[in-house]
């Protein structure tokens, strides 16, 4: 039986996907949930992602050597032995790079280079320091383990408040300091506003790094042509593709010859592919070396150290606020740290949301100052929300802020401050113009329809019982179609004068017609599992009366080919918006020629032709008509029967909305085109025992305009609420105060599953954008922007607690839950801990040897009885009386590897005390640390030994087994006095281990 | 004693979706990286290389089991089965499969794959599986697209049919 | 992220496993599961000469029980031991462990005595088995028992020479009258623990064992105490483990989690007692 589709409406039905079936009289397969043209390939493993696509014969692959230094000099490389070993085609370091391409350019004006590998000095944990290219992946990582590197390492910088400090080193030779950017804007008069308001509320907040990892990481295959010295690549990127422009400069070519195409499937990105871009001209370089097509697949490994993620940002916020919680003015001060390099799109982040700092309130007094710092950090990009949940974050903390501090109820502080229905289009203090909505009656049908009131009585309930539960609320609005303009806000109007107006967004779209009348679309949209092609094919149907099955979608991207500008890609939600409007628009040109090619077929005049049911006919007269693939073909088999403008075959367009101005020469930008709402309310416990958060219930309304596939919009807000979830309390990438990488798996870097994930409730209303052809706004990002704080609101008031900085993990917690530890309650030894600082790792210890004191230093300072109690050790070479090298194999269990030791001893004081200082270094990593050995004479004449060491470790052991580090450290340790309490005659026992033996020994 | 030598290839053969197949591997070579580029089966997908992801999950021996912690020598005389595998024939999805695609429990696709064949052991050996069992089960797996209702949502929608076929099946 | 090179024997007899061992020693590895030893290898963490493969002996893949004990076989899973029938009834406390040991899809290759080998200090099996007081199987030419308070040795390390590999550990069975409790913390579930507790209560006392926290599981028997004794013992238990911070936790919260958690995993095992 077919079945009448009906327009969108019930989004909070089950979205059970829908046969396309459709009658004649059907009104629109926009807004249904049908299933995904892409599904059925995807669950068959038919699906075609870069590494499943075949390479030509002879292709070889590459692996990267990266840094395991936060910031090192590079003395040497050596990389003979690799060039000569098995399956090698070649090994390339900086220096060859840098022979065959130029610097990737640099967003703000400043004398800084952007390499995709080092070339001198390596600046964060991660970085490129050579390729190698061999003829499979696992004979490339074997050579990469024969090359040498010689590293003087730097202090790194890590903090970025650090960073604002001019006495620190600039990580880069061509800046005075490490603020790459420093520029303060003024809207209104904030100044006034905050000396006339009864209040200033202020919050600080540290928005961490985090990342939406997907699950398929960065791939590309790479070729050249040395006689059309052209580049040909296939990468799962994702756009920008302003970026193209970038990798064409950098290799040294015009944009026609670098032919950069995506595969047909992308295994998610979330922004992230994006980062793929300095990859793709690293790859391209090392197949124009080899001669031969190169192609990698970048490891889980490498995803999580040097990809890229989310900025991590100090904000100080403050607003000015009447007594009824009206807020005149808002002062922001951001410091956003992008990493170890400025890289394109960088300082996009900071600016994306400028034109919406005021978020969805009606505040017309502004202040900002905005800082870029430079650390030693992975470089930072794309990745969903994209400065939105950094800013919320404070934002929405601070509106939580004043509700506690002024004692009035959240959500009236909200509601009191939100733009008028009557506003819109609605021009924000800095520039923003939000396209439409009724935020607070949304709020009103959200508190209603989430059971706002039953919450409240829940969480009483739950308080009275003595459990710890909280609220939270939050209101945001959502961008999407950013302006390609948004990001020479960080350029002076002076300097943007200089260089000439940026501004709008190009989205493109063809729809084609072949010999047999059926319709193809090509979009440079790029998807990565949003189902741009059902939607594409629900779109055209609608335009052209047929049916989604009727219509082949074609959305992997040939820059050599498709139709394309610098806006292609798929960020900034711009797909439903942009892109889905553009295929509307490209449809309903082509729908236009038809309709003259079956006037004259039908013998009608024009304006009374329809389409529907895969016929085109007579208005009121449907026995007068013609099926659809007929009048389609015609342009084909008779054009000559056509006028001129008349022959339907392939309509392309090009839309770029006007409302997307360049930044004003008082520094206003409407950084996006549409703005979605959102608000957001939810109930929060925290274990008593364990600290841990529960989230108890979670409703999010939305605004995202007109909803086109009602089930893929609640896929993109349950999607991003699971990621929203994961940055709230579980996902950091998190740093060693030396700049060791801490997260480098996913053991450590905790991405959430079913078990954290809870349901939510999801609700809508529909305000159409006036300034999109379909009135569709995105929806990809915004639950990234809103569930963070919402949770972090929810969690304050539980613990009421005014400042929380994410991830909320349950050791941070806990801290509020319960009173600080007290001492001991029975006396006994209490071991020295210094505070957690990464890999700053102390230990303590002493034994006790039958030998002389005398005896013990001379065994100290002999190179024969070192290397035989140095764990592992292969040999020692005296290089002074105090400087001693050695070759050592460490282990613990089944790790081992191989390291090369300096030892230094000063501060001799024989026979009773010596400093050793030592470094080791090695494939898996390197430590550096220093010892105090205090000998003493014991009383049957042989010598305790007492020891104090301070170490710091850094590198692959400590990205992928930070947990197991400290234990590991002790073993090597308490290995070394075994041995020497062994070889001075003692019992091979330490102090520490027999004093914890005892402690351990089984009570009768 | 059968030894193989680090540098040479050897034969391994085994059941791979129920066919026998034979083909050549080091003993380093990775489950994953002989089922796809050997065998040309890139339907298993690889996410991260040290058994979280649960991406390249398959049937070993009629248990779900990461590809990425198997030796491919290991696999000798084994029964083998992907996602290749997982429908009634070309072109036909399986009850599972169907319920993915109804429910909306894929976007990107990439884990997909390694959640099916988890699933379709999962509900074989569990035909009434209540919620929280299958989220603790499916706590093996990482999607970053859905969020997981929808594959929650499929899974118990498949379970239903498949305990009660409807009746023009 | 691909292995390094290593010769790989596919293990027919026990002899062949012990000629190996005793020929390569520290340069061998067992693979049972492999879903520890397989990371380590893709990482290049581990790089050993030869990978000897111990699933295909049928010796090994045995749960036998007497009554008194049961004994599982090195090539038993993880998996094959949680769906045993007798497992709950027998043994409960790793009935109860069992099911937080990584996900059923590792579990299903993973081994019982590969994770005692492997000797990871928050890992729950090497804990259940050292609440329980139970043994390890050592072979090599000659054969020995280890009680699994001598074996764990340390971080990662264990009193298995270079030479012999682990044939099976032995869980005591349930006592009369005994009454046992399992509870972890972790960020999610299926992580390393931060801290996990296995508990025997009995009529002259409690034993508790503690994961997670020292680098190693460590045990402690109490007399029947209860009220502000327990809290001091447990008090001075959390101390005395020696916690240190680190990502997910710091020492502080791992004390408090030891006393807290410590204490609702011995009132659970009373529980179950009575």
């Amino acid at each position: 039986m077919p079945q009448a589709p009906k327009n969108a409406a019930g989004i909070n039905e089950k979205h059970i996907g829908k046969r396309q079936r459709m009658t004649a009289t059907a009104a629109s397969w926009i807004g249904q949930s049908i299933e995904r043209v892409e599904d059925a390939a995807l669950l068959s493993g038919r699906g075609r992602f870069i590494d499943d696509l075949g390479v030509r014969p002879g292709t070889l692959h590459a692996a990267i050597l990266r840094s395991q230094h936060a910031h090192a000099a590079i003395r040497a490389i050596r990389a003979d032995t690799a060039r000569q070993a098995p399956g090698v085609a070649v090994v390339l370091t900086g220096r060859d790079v840098a022979s065959l391409s130029a610097s990737l350019a640099v967003g703000v004006k400043a004398p800084i280079e952007c390499w995709p590998i080092a070339l001198d000095r390596v600046r964060y944990v991660g970085e490129p320091v050579a390729v190698v290219v061999a003829a499979d992946r696992y004979l490339a990582e074997d050579a990469l383990d024969l090359i040498e590197i010689d590293y003087d390492p730097l202090p790194a910088i890590v903090d970025p408040l650090a960073a604002l400090d001019p006495a620190q080193p600039p990580l880069h030779d061509g800046l005075g300091s490490n603020i790459a950017n420093d520029r303060s804007f003024c809207y209104g008069d904030p100044e006034r506003a905050f000396s006339e308001a009864a209040r200033r509320v202020s919050v600080s907040i540290h928005y961490p790094r985090n990342s939406c990892t997907p699950i398929e990481t960065y791939g590309l295959i790479a070729e050249y042509d040395p006689g059309e010295q052209a580049y040909d690549v296939l990468a799962n990127f994702m756009g920008p593709f302003s970026l193209h422009s970038v990798m064409a400069r950098a290799l040294k070519v015009p944009g026609n010859r670098l032919r950069l195409r995506t595969p047909p499937d992308s295994g998610g990105s979330f922004g992230i592919k994006q980062g793929l871009f300095p990859y793709i001209v690293l790859i391209a370089v090392a197949a124009r070396a080899a001669g031969k097509p190169v192609k990698w697949i970048e490891d889980r490994l490498e995803h999580l150290a040097a990809s890229v993620s989310a900025t991590n940002r100090a904000t100080k916020l403050d607003a000015a606020v009447d007594a009824d919680g009206r807020v005149r003015a808002l002062a922001w001060d951001q410091i956003e740290d992008v990493g170890a390099h400025i890289r394109a799109p960088e300082p996009a982040t900071l600016y994306r949301m400028h034109g919406v700092l005021t978020g969805a309130y009606d505040i017309r007094h502004v202040s900002v100052r905005n800082r870029v710092v430079l650390t030693n950090k992975t470089p930072t990009g794309l990745n969903r929300g994209f400065g939105g949940p950094q800013v919320y974050y404070a934002l929405e903390r601070l509106m939580q802020r004043i509700a506690v501090e002024l004692k009035l109820d959240p959500i009236d502080v909200i509601r009191r401050n939100l733009v008028p229905a009557d506003a819109f289009p609605y021009r924000t203090a800095t520039g923003g113009l939000l396209d439409s909505g009724n935020y607070a009656h949304t709020v009103d049908i959200a508190l209603a329809d989430g059971g706002y009131a039953d919450l409240r009585k829940r969480c009483e309930r739950a308080r009275a019982e003595g459990r710890i539960y909280g609220i939270g609320s939050v209101a945001v609005v959502e961008p999407s179609v950013s302006n390609m303009g948004y990001i020479t806000t960080v350029l002076t109007p002076q300097e943007r004068r200089r260089a000439g107006p940026k501004n709008g967004a190009h989205a493109t779209a063809t729809v084609a017609l072949d010999p047999l009348g059926s319709v193809s679309v090509h979009v440079a949209s790029v998807p990565q599992g949003q189902g741009h092609r059902t939607v594409l094919a629900q779109i055209v149907a609608d335009a052209l009366g047929l049916t989604p099955a009727d219509i082949r979608v074609v959305a992997e991207l040939d820059t050599g080919r498709d139709a394309w500008s610098i806006a292609s890609g798929n960020y900034s939600s711009r797909f439903a918006g942009a892109v889905g409007g553009a295929a509307h628009l490209a449809a309903m040109k082509l729908k236009a020629k038809l309709q003259r090619i079956a006037a004259a077929q039908l013998n009608v005049p024009v304006g009374e032709i329809e389409f529907a049911g895969g016929r085109v006919h007579a208005r009121g007269n449907p026995d007068n008509a013609v099926s659809f693939t007929r009048v389609a073909a015609a342009s084909h088999w008779s054009p000559g029967t056509q006028a001129d403008g008349d022959h339907a075959l392939r309509e392309t367009v090009f839309w770029t909305p006007p409302e997307l101005t360049a930044p004003t020469e008082d520094d206003g930008i409407n950084s996006s085109l549409c703005y979605g709402f959102i608000f957001d309310f939810c109930g929060v416990e925290i274990d008593r025992v364990t600290g841990a958060v529960r989230i108890d219930k979670y409703v999010t309304m939305h605004d995202c305009g007109r909803v086109l596939h009602p089930a893929m919009v609640a896929g993109q807000i349950t999607g991003g609420f699971a990621h929203a979830v994961g940055a709230a309390l579980y996902e950091e990438y998190a740093y060693a105060s030396d700049g060791s990488f801490l997260t480098g798996t996913f053991a450590d870097y905790l991405v959430p599953t079913t078990m954290e994930v809870p349901a939510l409730t999801i609700l809508h209303v529909e305000t159409p954008s006036p300034f999109t052809p379909l009135g569709a706004k995105g929806v990809g990002e915004g639950n990234c922007m809103s569930t963070p704080v919402c949770l972090a609101n929810a969690v304050a008031d539980a613990l009421g607690i005014a400042e929380i900085n994410l991830p909320m993990t349950p050791a941070k917690l806990a801290a509020h839950v319960h009173p600080a530890e007290g001492a001991p309650r029975r006396a006994q030894n209490v071991p020295a801990t210094k505070p957690f600082a990464g890999r700053r790792l102390h230990g303590s210890g002493s034994a006790d040897v039958k030998a002389a004191p005398e005896a013990v230093w001379r065994m100290l300072l002999d190179p024969g009885t070192l290397a035989a109690i140095i764990p592992g050790c292969h040999g020692v070479e005296k290089l002074s009386d105090t400087h001693f090298r050695a070759a050592v194999t460490l282990g613990v269990g089944p790790v081992s590897g191989r390291y090369s030791a300096e030892i230094i001893l000063s501060q001799l004081v024989p026979p009773k005390s010596v400093t050793l200082t030592g470094s080791v270094t090695g494939a898996l990593g390197d430590g550096r640390g220093a010892g105090r050995i205090a000998l003493a004479a014991s009383e049957q004449g042989g010598t305790r030994i007492s020891y104090d060491y301070d170490a710091e470790i850094g590198g692959k052991v400590a990205s992928v087994a930070g947990r197991l580090l400290d234990g590991a450290t002790r073993l090597v340790i308490r290995q070394f006095f075994e041995a020497l309490a062994r070889h001075a005659g003692g019992a091979a026992r330490t102090g520490l281990f027999a004093r914890l033996r005892a402690i351990f020994r089984r009570r009768p | 004693m059968p030894r193989l030598s680090a540098e040479a290839r050897h034969r391994v053969a085994f059941q791979l979706n129920g066919r026998p197949v034979a083909a050549e591997a080091e003993p380093r070579m990775l489950l994953t990286d002989f089922l796809r580029h050997t065998l040309g089966m890139t339907g298993t997908h690889v996410g991260c290389e040290h058994g979280v992801c649960g991406a390249c999950t398959v049937q070993i021996d009629g248990v779900p089991a990461r590809a990425c912690l198997t030796l491919a020598v290991q696999i000798e005389g084994a029964q083998v089965r992907t996602v290749e595998g997982l429908g009634p024939e070309p072109g036909r999805l399986s009850v599972l499969q169907e319920a993915f695609r109804r429910h909306h429990a894929l976007q990107c696709g990439f884990c997909t794959a390694g959640i099916l064949m988890s699933l379709d052991y999962y509900l074989r050996a569990n035909p009434d599986p209540g919620e929280a069992a299958l989220r603790e089960f499916l706590g093996g797996h990482l999607c970053r697209c859905t969020g997981y209702v929808p594959i929650l949502a499929a899974a118990l929608d498949a379970a239903r049919r498949l305990r009660e076929p409807p009746p023009h099946a | 992220m691909k292995p390094a090179r290593f010769d790989y024997v596919r293990a027919e007899t026990l002899a062949q496993v012990h000629a190996v061992l005793a020929a390569e020693g520290g340069d061998a590895r067992v693979i049972a599961g492999g879903q520890t030893l397989l990371p380590m290898l893709s990482m290049r963490l581990a790089r050993p000469k030869v990978v000897v493969d111990i699933m295909r002996l049928p010796e090994l893949a045995e749960i036998a029980g007497d009554g008194e004990n049961i004994r599982i076989g090195a090539a038993v899973t993880q998996q094959q031991l949680l769906a045993w029938p007798e497992l709950a009834r027998t043994v409960p406390l790793l009935a109860a462990a069992l099911p937080w040991v990584g996900h059923a899809q590792t579990r299903s290759r993973g081994t019982v005595c590969g994770s005692l080998a492997h000797a990871d200090p928050s890992a729950e099996i090497p804990l259940a088995l050292l609440a329980l007081e139970g043994t390890l199987e050592l072979s090599s030419r000659r054969r020995r028992r280890v009680p699994a308070a001598q074996f764990f040795t340390g971080l990662m390390s264990t009193a298995r020479a270079d030479d012999e590999m682990i044939e099976a550990a032995i869980f005591p069975c349930r006592r009369a009258g005994h009454g046992y409790a399992f509870q972890e913390f972790g960020r999610r579930h299926g992580d390393f623990a931060i801290v996990a507790c296995a508990a025997v209560a009995h009529a002259r006392g409690i034993r508790l064992a503690v994961g997670g926290v020292a680098d190693r599981p460590i045990a402690r028997d109490y007399s029947d105490i209860d009220g502000a004794a327990l809290d001091d013992a447990l008090d001075e238990f959390a101390w005395q483990l020696d916690a240190r911070d680190d990502l997910h936790a710091t020492a502080s919260y791992r004390r408090g989690l030891v006393r807290r958690l410590g204490r609702a995993t011995i009132e659970e095992a009373r529980r179950c007692r009575a």
